[in-house]
């Protein structure tokens, strides 16, 4: 039997702008097994943060949930109170975000930081969750730890403040550690570098991860499963195998288009044209009919459902739909011809 | 952290000098004298009394002889009263210092309660209120301030005597100092806390699972302090500068309306006394918040 940690349904999330109701989450829904890590990506505004943030109730004004369930193991988190929600936080579902350099309150120490999420979820006393900050330092490969607890963010590099963020949020051992965009922030080497801790740590420790990146090439051989989200809808999900090899929705196909690779040598890559879709606006059919080569008469009108392409491979695109339609066609046409 | 104090001490004592020489210049740039009344005293009387002062000199003469006094710790006696500038300093200090010094602390206080409140309750009612109050009360200067609740309380409503020598009624005064200071302490504090809340390390408190409370409290306060501390060494200006109106509207005897009456009975001596003292203490509570400074931000190093 699946073990289900968190099983999100519906989420539907909106900020209450003054210029209008921006539905930045509208209608997502996934599972997320124990152990297992899950990707979810897609552009600047297509909603991936604002999921994470809807499963913590992290949201600030005027932003709220509005509909959907999220059920971490069995339990709606939506209808928690406050307190409940707090003990949840940090304890058992953990965040690191993209930017470490501001991520750290700068007038407290690392130790500080540290051992205030130690000491608010676990009852260790202030010298053990000293001890207990500095083996989570050493454990994320902070050289020095018994140095760096007392230092202040700024007196880090980005690198060790994400590998503080990514201690503190370990600390209490959650089941789930969201990981949102946690390496945009870096160079490269360092980028290489937090993946590979977080690999290693979540072979370790056996949580569960949802990473969130806009880059489909950063996490590619990190994830069992891959959601890929436009205007705040899924569009296609699948095993990463299925996303890179076989990819269904167009939005995907753009994705992976402009993800350079060595050896292309002087070919120029290609973008997906036209602008993110307009939230306050959004259109009638299909997000991304707009900015698709192959939109067809009834992405305008109809918003696509999520079809079955294989066991564990999903997309929303009506272009599915078609080739269905056109191998019954073809199929047909053959046995009318034997007919003849 | 030693050797930056010690700087910073030498930049004051030249920063106290250039005071002193731009005050004593301009001090006596300003027609008439001390001896010059409506009332014309004997040519041969003024010329003496002039003479006893060094006031028939050239002013850098002047200047010099004041220096050399100044150095050696006598700063004169008043011109109109007689008697020694340092204990009538001493004595008109310790009002000033009690008025100015809760006014301060109150309009501190005040700004930060209500600054903060504004910030976590923003748009609700009790912030339009604040800040429509606190808009009010920073752009009405304090002698006009001063003088409608005059007005207002001790006239109209009667609920304070509008002047008794025995039983001083600071509170009035005191409202008139502190409101301005504790409107721009209140904006201050809202504008800085919104800021402060909007900042990423306030999301990660709160996904760690801190309570609003210990959010607000630890996480966001001290950073909000930040520019509220900034503003230390203008309040103490202010309040001075302030004080000088206030006191004088309200006819109590501090430090500032000292000087003010000095100014015009051309009292060299109390003039130039109350110039380097009020210098001082500016200087001072400079460097003080600038220390203060180095304790809430660990980012602002001296080296």
């Amino acid at each position: 039997m699946k073990d289900t940690l968190l099983n999100v349904k519906d989420l539907q999330t909106a900020f209450f702008t003054d210029s209008g109701v921006v539905r930045a989450v509208n209608g997502v829904s996934f599972n997320l097994e124990k152990g297992k890590v899950l990707g979810i990506v897609g552009e600047s505004g297509s909603g991936k943060s604002v999921t994470a943030y809807s499963i913590l109730r992290i949201l600030v004004d005027p932003g709220k949930v509005v509909g959907g369930e999220v059920f971490f193991k069995g339990e709606d988190v939506l209808k928690y109170s406050k307190r409940e929600i707090r003990s949840l936080r940090g304890e058992k579902i953990s965040i690191i975000f993209q930017d470490p350099m501001t991520s750290l309150n700068p007038v407290y120490t690392v130790g500080n930081q540290l051992m205030e999420t130690i000491m608010l979820h676990t009852d260790r006393n202030r010298s053990e969750a000293r001890q207990r900050a500095i083996e989570m330092l050493t454990l994320v490969g902070v050289n020095d730890p018994e140095k760096r607890v007392k230092q202040y963010p700024h007196e880090l590099s980005g690198g060790m403040r994400q590998r503080v963020m990514i201690a503190m949020a370990l600390a209490c051992e959650p089941d789930i550690l969201i990981a949102d965009e946690p390496t945009t922030a870096l160079d490269v080497t360092i980028q290489a570098q937090i993946l590979e801790l977080m690999q290693e740590l979540q072979k370790k420790l056996g949580m569960a991860i949802i990473i969130i990146t806009h880059d489909l090439g950063v996490i590619a051989d990190m994830c069992d499963e891959i959601i890929v989200m436009y205007a705040g809808r899924i569009c296609e999900r699948g095993t990463s195998d299925e996303i890179f090899y076989n990819p269904k929705h167009e939005y995907t196909k753009g994705l992976l288009r402009s993800i350079p690779k060595l050896g292309m040598g002087h070919i120029r890559l290609k973008p997906i044209g036209g602008s993110p879709v307009d939230l306050l606006n959004m259109p009638k059919g299909c997000a991304f009919a707009s900015r698709c080569d192959r939109a067809m008469k009834i992405c305008l009108t109809n918003q696509p459902d999520e079809i079955a392409i294989g066991p564990e491979h999903m997309a929303a695109c009506w272009m599915n739909v078609k080739a269905v339609y056109d191998e019954a066609a073809d199929s047909g046409n053959k046995q009318g011809g034997d007919d003849k | 952290m030693w050797k930056y104090i010690l700087k910073r001490f030498g930049l004051a004592i030249v920063t106290v000098f250039i005071i002193i020489t731009i005050t004593f210049f301009t001090m006596n740039a300003i027609p008439g004298g001390p001896f010059e009344k409506e009332k014309a005293p004997d040519p041969a009387v003024k010329a003496l009394l002039e003479a006893r002062f060094h006031l028939d000199k050239p002013v850098p003469v002047q200047f010099w002889y004041y220096l050399t006094d100044m150095f050696r710790g006598d700063f004169g006696i008043s011109l109109k009263t007689g008697r020694n500038i340092m204990q009538t300093i001493n004595e008109s200090f310790a009002i000033s210092a009690k008025l100015g010094g809760i006014a301060a602390l109150a309009a501190l206080a005040a700004g930060l309660v209500l600054g903060s409140i504004a910030a976590i309750m923003r748009n609700g009612v009790f912030d339009r209120v604040i800040i429509f109050f606190t808009t009010l009360f920073v752009s009405v200067p304090s002698f006009v301030l001063a003088t409608l609740l005059l007005l207002v309380f001790c006239l109209k409503l009667a609920w304070f005597p509008v002047w008794s020598a025995e039983s001083h009624s600071y509170f009035l005064p005191i409202l008139a100092l502190a409101l301005y200071p504790m409107s721009y302490i209140t904006r201050l504090t809202k504008s800085s806390m919104l800021d402060v809340l909007g900042q990423d390390y306030i999301r990660t408190a709160r996904s760690k699972g801190l309570a609003e409370t210990k959010v607000i409290f630890k996480h966001a306060l001290r950073n909000a302090l930040i520019p509220v501390i900034t503003y230390m060494g203008p309040l103490v200006a202010y309040i001075l500068t302030g004080s000088l109106v206030v006191e004088t509207v309200f006819t109590i005897g501090g430090l500032g309306s000292k000087f003010v009456t000095g100014i015009t009975n051309r009292d060299y001596p109390m003039v130039m006394a109350t110039t380097i003292f009020l210098s001082v203490l500016m200087v001072v509570a400079t460097l003080i918040s600038d220390l203060i400074y180095k304790l809430v931000d660990p980012k602002i190093s001296f080296d």
